[in-house]
Parts: structure tokens; C-alpha cells; sequence
């Protein structure tokens, strides 16, 4: 690929980057927020889901925009194996590699959830899993790979986002310990 | 075409009863109670909208009422 020498390719890497992680936290955390054990008369649970859908092809938009710049920007020198592939690299350590691992294993997530409809649900379920091995190398690709990590809005961004997950999860934990809660009725 | 349920793969989420207050109800553990009669012209699309939306793939649309 032709190599671009334009900070604007630079700035848009690292920004779209950003707003990846952001957009990916707060689809994770809609999923795990996607469960028969949540009933509230407020939040209707088909907007949960919805919202799940919707934000998660946004996401997928800015992984686009993030992985075209990197692969263009002739300082960022990513090549195409090693957006795809978990491989080391001289200039970024293991950090980069956990990025493309990141990637594959959203692929398969992806992939699964467009056919989900022509697969067995339990397939499609333990696919979907690899969500939670996925965020967390996102999160250490961001964090780890620096090129922000002096500024205190990243560190506070990664903070916000590490938390927001911790408290969802253990949200649904402890909803778990309560399997058949008391049936609030339908927004209507 | 008639709207069932799946009751094994019903998970009890309740989605299709927010989707189609018209016709579902939910019973009082959250399991969804389907309509007798075949579903209207006109609710057809939200219909398969709600098919498509349930979280477990219990919902279809068929043909013919058994």
C-alpha cells in the first residue's frame, strides 16, 4: 500500500482509535446489560438490544476508519500482516500484535451474528464470548501502544471505560444469583 | 401466516411482548402467550421485525396455521 506522509492520516488513526475503544465499551456493556434476569418498566429491553446493534456497526465503521489509517500512515508503518495477524513488531512490542488478535477475534463474532440465523444458537453463543477475550486485548492495545499515554483525557477515558465494564459485570453476577426476579410487567 | 413460539428455545427475555403489545401478552412467569388468530396484513411488518429481534430465535412467522 502506498504510504501517506499526512499528520491528518496520523491524527485521524489515533483519534478513530479513541472512539473505537468507547464505542466497543459501550457495546460490550449493552450486551452484558441483555439479560432475561433485567426487567425494568423504564428502559424497554428491545432498546437495550437495539441500541447493542446499532452502536456495534458504528464501532465497526471507526475499526475501518482506525485500520485504513494505520495501514496508510507512512510514520505509524503498520503493514497489512500485521494489522491481521498477532505478529511482533520492532516499533510496538506485543502491543500491536493484541490489537490484530482484538481484531480476529471480533471477526469471528461479527461473522457468527450475521448468520446467526443459519447456525445453532449454542454455536453462535460461544462464539459471541470471545467478546469478553476481545475487549480487554482492544483495552491493552489502546493503553499499552502509548502514543496518548501522557495525556490525563486518555488515561481518564481508559479509566471510565476499564470501570464501566467492572460494574456492569458485576451487576449481572449478582442479578445471576437471582434467577426468576419478579416479573415487572412491559413498558406499555 | 401465524405467529409462534418456539416454547423450548423461549427463554423469557419478553421482547416480542414489548414489540407487539398488540399481540403478545406475557404470562405472569414472562413467557409470552401467542395469538390464536393469524396475524394481520398490516402487522406484518413489525411482525417480522419482532422474529428477527428475539434474542434467542424462538419466534417464526408461517405459512399455514397448524
Amino acid at each position: 500500500m502506498r504510504s501517506l506522509n499526512n499528520p491528518i492520516i496520523w491524527y485521524l488513526m489515533r483519534g478513530s482509535g479513541v472512539v473505537t475503544l468507547i464505542l466497543f465499551t459501550v457495546v460490550v456493556v449493552l450486551g452484558i446489560a441483555t439479560t432475561r434476569r433485567f426487567r425494568t418498566a423504564r428502559l424497554p429491553r428491545f432498546v437495550t438490544l437495539g441500541l447493542h446493534r446499532s452502536i456495534s456497526l458504528l464501532a465497526v465503521v471507526f475499526l475501518g476508519i482506525h485500520i485504513a489509517t494505520a495501514l496508510a500512515d507512512s510514520y505509524a508503518k503498520v503493514s497489512l500482516a500485521q494489522a491481521l495477524l498477532p505478529l511482533p513488531s520492532a516499533k510496538y512490542g506485543l502491543w500491536l500484535g493484541m490489537g490484530a488478535l482484538s481484531l480476529d477475534l471480533l471477526a469471528a463474532v461479527i461473522v457468527t451474528s450475521l448468520l446467526r440465523h443459519r447456525m445453532s444458537q449454542r454455536v453462535w453463543k460461544s462464539v459471541h464470548w470471545l467478546a469478553y477475550a476481545s475487549w480487554p486485548l482492544a483495552f491493552a492495545h489502546s493503553v499499552g501502544i502509548g502514543t496518548d499515554k501522557a495525556a490525563g483525557w486518555f488515561l481518564d477515558t481508559g479509566v471510565a471505560c476499564a470501570g464501566l465494564i467492572a460494574v456492569t459485570l458485576v451487576w449481572r453476577l449478582l442479578a445471576l444469583r437471582n434467577p426468576y426476579p419478579k416479573y415487572l410487567g412491559t413498558a406499555s | 401466516m401465524k405467529l409462534r413460539v418456539n416454547p423450548i428455545l423461549c427463554d423469557g427475555y419478553g421482547h416480542c411482548a414489548e414489540l407487539l403489545p398488540e399481540l403478545v401478552e406475557l404470562d405472569e412467569w414472562g413467557y409470552p402467550i401467542m395469538p390464536r388468530e393469524p396475524v394481520s396484513r398490516s402487522l406484518e411488518p413489525a411482525v417480522r421485525h419482532a422474529v428477527k429481534m428475539c434474542p434467542r430465535l424462538a419466534l417464526s412467522l408461517e405459512k399455514r396455521a397448524r
